[in-house]
């Protein structure tokens, strides 16, 4: 990607929970050297206005991405699959919220 | 001076000092992830210093503010230590330097938390969480360099020797902290050396640094009002303003 | 803060039409595109381009406030503008990681702008002179800012937008804290508001540089709004951000040094708006092209902090490679 520049500092992957309750969501990136330096980087720079009570961070290149070419065999076939869904099927207003 | 006031001021002016140096790094920093880092930091101690001064004014009861107590004395109504004035030099000066301070406002903010002055106990108990944070960043980084390359190792070591004789100013009783320790207002600082040694060695170690924790240092006089060279101007960025055009809302 | 219109890009691109055609289709029904996706060259050029210019623009864009947060004149203002210069900072990481997912490293962009190959926005080739220029930054740079940036919370390209978002949201106080700043000179003693006026004086017309050359002069404006990488002319913005300004120019008691600027109601569409001076683009051009006032000094400071901070980086990564090194044995000598 970037072979023309020696030495470069990593980077890695933020994902921060809001509170406790909710999911770690993807907030951005970074650059560390380590670990311990990328946690404390996504702590400087991404809860700044105590957005988090959770961080995870994760080197960049051991994220597994499918490829976007994929996308029609990989998500399409299940797009006929209606019978997945609860408005499928017909119940009666009688019988109420179901 | 009332010993209680004197005590105070010397608190807020030590966090405001060092405050203004750090924030001297914005925009500057070795990496971006430290432009951010390192303004997190100042931020707490402004933030600390802000809330100091003005319980000072309200103990002086003079009607003195915060911005006037900050900006509006001359170089030796100034009480901090020595070491929180010395110029940022390079990174390694800056960050152990805070390691230095940090690892010991932790211990001191520690013994704080009781105090019978509410208002202080009550700001140990914010400072306390900041400089914790402040220990743990400053201390990674004293390691990454200890045990990085040889230019690293050597610039640690340097910014070691320049800092060495201003450790033990921070731990120095006088009249006023006697005063505050009978009290019971503050917190005797010659019980702390030994923990902060302990602290700043196993740092040391994992550091590769072969060196002690610096506790027999000759420089001394911040509390008496006695600066060093640099001190006058830092004095001229921070009081340009005020001094220029006095008695003005900003 | 602080995009600018772009400057200079080059959006040709040689797919066939047919993949060009898909592309816009997607474009077309608002759909967003992400890294791994395809793309034209061209939009993939033109996005480096502009996500580099806006993230150097951040980090530039440090410099001239910078140079005033150990002077700041109280507490309450000291802890404002560092924060804001921090944010800053904040906002030209976000950018740069909106890059990197093109496919471009922070350090490459970091090269070329320290190689003088790439811009930033012009308007930090000025120098803050005064406590007021940085109420009149927040006030008129960030303002000129949120012009351009909250359309571009809708760009086409996901991580700019999603970057745009984050951006938007933490800048709002920005524009607040300067104009904060402004009224408390504009009311208050003679001295300060001459200050105010004076300050205003010098930055307005940069500030509507800002916006970048006109459209007719914009070479590459139409296909950056056709992939909806842009939403709106540079003149549409210009005219917005006049048309807000002088309100709360009047309310201050400051007056723009414009003899031109008059109300006119046939303007938007017969909703109003101002008809506003002659800007001067040769000045525009110089600074772009490197000759204002402070173009030398800002790659300087950004690449001394950048050569200073080599060997600390360097040290990280030795330390990062020695812990690793000494953890993998660790675990080998356990089993």
């Amino acid at each position: 990607m970037s072979e023309t520049v020696k030495n470069e500092v990593p980077l890695w992957e933020v994902f921060i929970r809001p509170r406790n309750g909710l999911s770690h969501k993807h907030c951005g990136s970074v650059h560390a050297a380590d670990e311990v330096m990328a946690l404390q980087a996504a702590r400087d720079v991404y809860t700044r206005r105590g957005e988090g009570q959770s961080i995870w961070v994760v080197r960049s290149k051991d994220i597994v991405a499918s490829d976007p070419q994929d996308k029609e065999e990989l998500f399409e076939p299940t797009a006929d699959k209606i019978y997945r869904h609860p408005t499928f099927y017909e119940i009666p207003d009688e019988v109420g919220h179901m | 001076m009332d010993a209680h006031f004197e005590y105070v001021l010397r608190l807020a002016d030590d966090q405001l000092v060092l405050g203004h140096r750090i924030s001297e790094w914005c925009g500057h920093a070795p990496m971006l992830e430290e432009d951010l880092a390192l303004p997190n930091i100042a931020l707490d101690l402004i933030g600390q210093a802000r809330m100091l001064y003005t319980h000072a004014g309200e103990i002086e009861g003079n009607g003195r503010n915060e911005d006037q107590l900050a900006y509006l004395r001359p170089e030796q109504e100034y009480r901090n230590l020595l070491i929180v004035e010395r110029e940022n030099g390079d990174f390694a000066h800056t960050m152990l330097r805070l390691f230095f301070y940090a690892s010991f406002m932790e211990l001191f903010w520690e013994k704080m938390l009781t105090s019978s002055d509410e208002v202080l106990a009550g700001i140990a108990a914010k400072a306390i969480k900041e400089v914790r944070y402040h220990v743990r960043h400053s201390a990674e980084w004293v390691i990454r360099m200890g045990d990085g390359t040889d230019e690293s190792a050597r610039r640690l070591e340097d910014a070691y020797d320049d800092l060495e004789a201003y450790c033990t100013e921070m731990f120095e009783m006088d009249d006023v902290a006697r005063d505050m320790v009978a009290a019971g207002i503050g917190p005797d600082t010659q019980a702390l050396v030994e923990s902060w040694k302990a602290k700043v060695e196993a740092i040391f170690r994992e550091a590769m640094l072969n060196r002690f924790a610096p506790v027999e240092g000759h420089r001394s006089g911040g509390r008496k009002g006695q600066h060093g060279e640099e001190m006058g101007f830092l004095l001229a960025d921070l009081q340009y303003m005020q001094r220029t055009y006095p008695g003005l809302n900003w | 803060m602080y995009s600018q219109g772009l400057i200079g890009a080059d959006t040709s691109t040689e797919e066939s039409e047919e993949f060009l055609r898909a592309f816009q289709e997607r474009i077309d029904a608002e759909q967003k595109i992400e890294p791994n996706d395809v793309m034209p060259a061209g939009y993939r050029k033109t996005l480096i381009r502009q996500i580099g210019q806006h993230a150097h623009s951040e980090i530039v864009g440090m410099l001239p406030e910078g140079n005033w947060i150990t002077r700041a004149p109280t507490l309450k203002r000291k802890a404002a503008l560092l924060a804001k210069v921090q944010d800053e900072g904040g906002h030209g990481l976000y950018l740069y990681s909106a890059a990197e997912t093109l496919g471009v490293s922070r350090e490459q962009m970091t090269e070329e702008l320290h190689a003088g190959k790439a811009k930033y926005s012009s308007i930090f080739n000025y120098p803050t002179l005064t406590w007021a220029d940085i109420g009149t930054i927040g006030w008129l740079v960030d303002g000129a800012a949120i012009m351009n940036q909250i359309p571009l919370c809708r760009c086409s390209f996901g991580p700019y937008a999603r970057a745009m978002i984050r951006v938007c949201k933490e800048e709002s106080f920005h524009q607040r804290q300067g104009y904060e700043i402004v009224m408390t000179l504009a009311k208050g003693s003679p001295e300060q508001k001459a200050m105010a006026q004076e300050s205003l004086d010098r930055w307005w017309w940069p500030v509507l540089m800002m916006f970048g050359p006109h459209d007719s002069d914009s070479q590459h404006g139409d296909q950056s709004m056709r992939w909806k990488i842009k939403r709106f002319s540079n003149d549409e913005l210009r005219q917005k951000f006049v048309d807000a300004t002088i309100p709360q120019a009047e309310y201050l008691g400051l007056t723009v040094p414009d003899p031109d600027l008059k109300w006119n109601p046939e303007k938007n569409d017969g909703r109003g708006g101002y008809d506003f001076g002659a800007i001067d683009w040769d000045e525009f051009w110089r600074v772009v092209k490197g000759k204002g006032i402070m173009n030398r000094e800002r790659i300087r400071d950004r690449r001394k902090a950048w050569d200073d901070g080599e060997w600390v980086r360097e040290a990280a990564l030795a330390h990062a490679q020695k812990r690793a090194e000494r953890m993998a044995a660790e675990q080998q000598a356990a089993e």
